[in-house]
Order: C-alpha cells, then structure tokens, then sequence
C-alpha cells in the first residue's frame, strides 16, 4: 500500500517508531526507511513531506538528511538491487571481475537500471564481508565469496524468482 | 582455559537462543552486577584494563567514571552501543551480534547499571539487516523472560555512512541529523546523547564484560599481553590469504601466526608484500615486519596500531599507488564535508594520487602528497582526517621506490597486471560534493 493511498497508517507506523526515543526527530532515519519501501526503493520529493508531516519537520530537513546517507536513493532504482563491494580486501580478490561481469550480462554501467527496470546496479563501499570475498548484496541480504564465473547463475535464479 | 572469551560457546551451541545462553551461564553475570554497587564494576573492569576494541584502545573504565552521577547531572543517562562497523577490513562485530547476540545484550545492560543508565540505544549499520535481525529476535527473547531489569533497549540502524561510526557523527546521526562530527568538548560523557551524560562504547568492547565479571578482572588480566594489552581480539584477517575469517585470540599472537597459521599462509604461489594491522586506516607495515606480536605497545613501536584488529593480507601483485588511491578515494566518499583539511585533503591526495598512477606526476608532486596529509594529520574535529592521511603517508614512505618508479616509468610499472588494476570506486554515484573540475596542483 502507498503512503498516499492511506497516510494515517504510515503517520501511525512513524509514530509508534518514534516513541521510542526521547525525542521524535531520532525516527526520521526509519521513517526515511519505510517511505523508501513504500515507494518501490527510491524516495520521491513526495516522500519527504511525508516524513516530514509524520515527524513535525519539514520536507528540507527530511531530504538535508537523506542525502547524506548512501542506503536513501534519490532517483528510481530497478525492482532489484545489485551492490558489488569494490573497496580494497574485495578489490585485493578479484571484486572488480565480479563487478565487469554484472555489467556485461546486465548491459548497464555501475549506478543503472536495466531498461526492463529490473536490476540496478551498483558498486558500493566495504560493507563488512572482507574475509570471503566478493561480497554482493542482493536488496540488502549479502551473497559472501562471489567470483565473476558466479554472476550468471546468480541472475538466472534472480530473474526466476 | 580456552582463548576464546566473547564467542565462547558459540561454536558447541546456537547462543543465538536465550535459554542455550543461559545454559552457558549467561545473564548470570548482569544478575550479580545488579547486586553490586556500580564503582564495583567499574574497578573489576580497570583491574581487567579493558581497553576500546572499536579501535582507540581507549580505558572502558576510565569512561566510565567520566560519567557524571545522577546527582550531579540529573538528566536521564544513556549508553550508546557502537554497532555502525564500517571501516575496510573490518567484520568483527556483525560476528559477534550473529552469533553471540545476548551476550552484547548483556554486557549493555552491565554497562546500564554501571552508570547508572535505564537506557540503551544499539546504533547498527544499515548494511547489517542480518545482525539487526539477530539482535531484534535476541532482545525480544529478553524482553519476554523480563530480564531487561527496567532498561530500555532500542535498536537503531543507520542508513550507509561510515562517519556514524565515530562517536559524536553517531550521536548526531541517533538524534535524526545528518551524521556530521561534532566539536570537543563538551565529550559524551558530558553531553552526549540529547545532551545527556552518554557512554560509548564498541559492540565488541561491551561484549567483552560479561567474561570480565565472570573470570574476576585480575583472571582476565593475565590472558593476553598484559599490562597494556589484556584479553583476547577478534582478528579480522582479509586480503590474499588461504582461508579469511574472524579469529578470537589473545592479544600478542604475532602478526606471522596470523597470516600463516590461522589464515593458511598466501595462496597459489604468491609472496607477501605488505599488511595492514587493523583497517585501511591504519599505516601499513612491510613484509620484513611481520614478527611483530600483535599489541598496542609492539604496533606503536613501528607507528602503526592494532586499531579494530583488521588484518588485510597484501601480495606481490598489488601496486602500492592503486592500493593508496583506493583508501583516499574511499575517505573522500565518507568524508562529511565539515572539516575544510579533510573534506578538501582527501580531494587533493585523489587527484594526485591519479596523476601518479596516470604517470602524469613529478617527483615533487610525492612531497605536497606528504604535505598535504601532514595538513589534514590532527586538524579535524574527528578522525576520519587521520584515516586518510596515515595509511597513504606510510605507502609513499615505504614504498617511495614504487611510486618513484610510476613517475620514471611514465605510467604504473604493473602495466595493467596488478590485482588492484581499474578497481572502480563509488565516489560518482552518490557523491556529497562532486570531485573538483581543475587540474592536479603542481
């Protein structure tokens, strides 16, 4: 369901979240995190005055925080989410392999989508797999010791599911 | 007794699960402490010398007692886990919160009591859903065997940037701003968390207290290389090693053992160039010194420290200049843009670092690489600064010849061959200052 098909539950949802905390303005990351799924993983303009109603702050202040933050995405992102790590123990191993051959199969440059709209592609800084490299998150959930022979397999299943 | 403290357990049982913890003894220890007056806990944990494992190696103890009491600050006490591991190498605490997550939960609620604290906020980088996931299921197990003993526990996760991992970027970040570093003092213990008297302290560091408690702070010091360096360390080994992975050890294992007998030695053939100790932060130690015991005092001895005890296994194939680009490139990403020497330092070391892999550089150009971290080198309000500069000044310096010889040669002397060759950095998709237009100073 979109925020805009019914506010009072995403107000409700951010609400609850932020009780926890002495202050409400701490729940503008979560809030941030569920208008982002809510919005099919990007966050439109739209999407900041709507934290910003939830939380009392304005759309500014709600979009002055998420730009800083590199898991908020400001533009469109395909139905899935491709991250390969290229910092260095994953570089040291071969990431840069395993990120050429993502681009090769996908046919798009690092920070693309596929024209079907279903694979973003992105290299992402360490994201704490170092000892079994190449880490690959897939939406969030990391596929540890990827080599560049992997990645064919590992769209197949993807686009299989 | 065995040598592994805070995972102990974890490979005989799944302690993810509250009544195996138990059975291992666990929250027997949070039990006992609330028994004892705080300033008790505190002086078991300095006659241990618990040191920060986040990388500071700063006295828990000593922390601690810069807390002021509820008498003389009123306002409600906080403690700040430090979950947000993100420096390079580093996959310490994502272990320690998939696997041994009570024992995190526990050591929190010690850390509470000691200072007198009902409130406990995990602060979890964004990238770890897994470990959130496995604290979220550990605490509502808590929760529901009511041995929260009054305390609330909030889980945070950040949202991908490395800076919330410094302590004052993470406060900001927790309050709902962006995660910039702040100036000190006041320091948390002052005015932390809300402005609020806030301790902070590493998920390792904090899982470390229930063993202390259980083996008596003087048990405790004695494993290890005491006086300085007591207890264990998860070393993080990576880079080109046979077999990568967490290690729980004592503190004083040589750097040789590490890399040769936990992780197997270098595989296919190939000889060890250089490793770095304890994350990409850290300056960068050459093959000849690797007997090196791996403690505080024996790291600072060679200018380098154990930092967050991230162990990257470098081979012959990478080129030095690659490798300093990399870092500084991954620092300027990071860089939160508040500090003129840091957020425009690392700007400059990139692109000179560029011209010299280009082969575009002067000998000189390697001199203003070393000034220009020498600018940044102490003169930020956090250490992110000091992340940069110390790293890429130690390759220039032990590697001068290699970079020397980019210049000579009119281009990187690997010739595309170096295993760090085209490694493609994420500084153009979601920069927060895009890299300035003009050319490399001369």
């Amino acid at each position: 369901m979109t925020i805009a098909e019914n506010p009072a539950d995403f107000r409700r949802e951010v609400e609850a979240i932020a009780a926890q905390y002495p202050e409400s303005r701490s729940a503008v990351l979560p809030a941030l995190r569920i208008a982002q799924e809510r919005h099919g993983g990007w966050l439109p303009p739209e999407a900041f005055e709507e934290v910003g109603d939830a939380l009392g702050l304005t759309p500014a202040y709600c979009k002055g925080v998420a730009t800083f933050y590199d898991m908020f995405h400001l533009a469109p992102v395909g139905r899935k989410l491709l991250e390969v790590c290229t910092n260095i123990c994953c570089g040291l191993r071969g990431a840069q392999d395993v990120l050429d051959a993502f681009e090769r199969e996908l046919g798009v440059a690092p920070g693309e989508t596929t024209s079907d709209g279903e694979f973003t592609l992105r290299a992402v800084e360490c994201i704490g797999g170092c000892g079994w490299p190449t880490v690959v998150a897939i939406d969030d959930r990391h596929r540890l010791s990827v080599s560049a022979a992997d990645v064919p397999e590992i769209l197949k299943e993807l686009r299989d599911e | 007794m065995s040598d592994v403290l805070v995972l102990a357990g974890a490979d005989e049982r799944d302690l993810t699960q509250l009544d195996e913890y138990r059975a291992v003894g666990g929250y027997a220890q949070v039990e006992r402490a609330r028994g004892l007056e705080p300033p008790a806990i505190i002086e078991e944990l300095n006659t241990a010398n618990l040191r920060g494992r986040g990388g500071a190696f700063f006295s828990t103890g000593t922390k601690m007692k810069f807390i002021p009491s509820q008498e003389q600050n009123p306002k409600p006490h906080y403690v700040c886990v430090n979950a947000d591991e993100s420096e390079p190498g580093t996959f310490k605490d994502r272990e320690i919160m998939n696997r041994v997550p009570h024992r995190l939960i526990e050591g929190s609620l010690i850390a509470a009591h000691a200072i007198d604290s009902q409130h406990v906020f995990i602060y979890i980088r964004g990238e770890y859903l897994d470990a959130f996931e496995s604290l979220r299921a550990a605490l509502d197990q808590v929760r529901d065997a009511e041995l929260l003993g009054g305390v609330t526990v909030v889980l945070h996760r950040g949202a991908g940037a490395y800076i919330c991992g410094e302590e004052s970027g993470l406060l900001e970040s927790l309050e709902g701003k962006r995660g910039q570093a702040r100036s000190r003092p006041p320091f948390p213990a002052v005015s932390g968390l809300y402005a609020s008297p806030t301790l902070i302290n590493n998920v390792e560091t904090i899982a470390t207290i229930p063993k202390i408690l259980e083996l008596g702070g003087t048990e405790y010091a004695k494993i290890g290389a005491p006086p300085d360096s007591t207890g264990t360390r998860l070393f993080c080994v990576s880079g080109n090693v046979v077999k990568g992975g967490n290690f729980e050890l004592p503190m004083g294992i040589s750097m040789r053992e590490v890399i040769y007998d936990l992780a197997g030695g270098i595989p296919d053939g190939h000889s060890l160039k250089a490793v770095i100790p304890g994350g990409s932060s850290m300056p960068i130690l050459t093959a000849d010194q690797i007997d090196v015991p791996l403690d505080h005092d024996a790291l600072r001895a060679l200018d380098t420290f154990l930092g967050a005890a991230a162990v990257i296994v470098i081979d012959e194939r990478a080129c030095m200049v690659q490798l300093g680009l990399r870092v500084a490139q991954f620092y300027m990403h990071e860089s939160c843009g508040k500090c003129t020497p840091c957020r425009e330092g690392t700007r400059w070391m990139v692109q000179i670092l560029e011209a010299v892999e280009a082969g575009e550089a002067t000998h000189s150009q390697l001199d203003l690489l070393l000034d220009v971290c020498d600018r940044i080198l102490g003169k930020c309000l956090c250490p992110l600064g000091d992340a940069a500069a110390m790293p890429v000044a130690s390759y220039v310096v032990k590697f001068r010849d290699e970079f020397r010889a980019h210049i000579d040669h009119g281009g990187c002397p690997f010739g595309g061959e170096s295993s760090l060759d085209g490694l493609f950095a994420p500084v153009d998709q979601h920069t927060h200052h895009p890299v300035l237009e003009e050319g490399v100073p001369a």
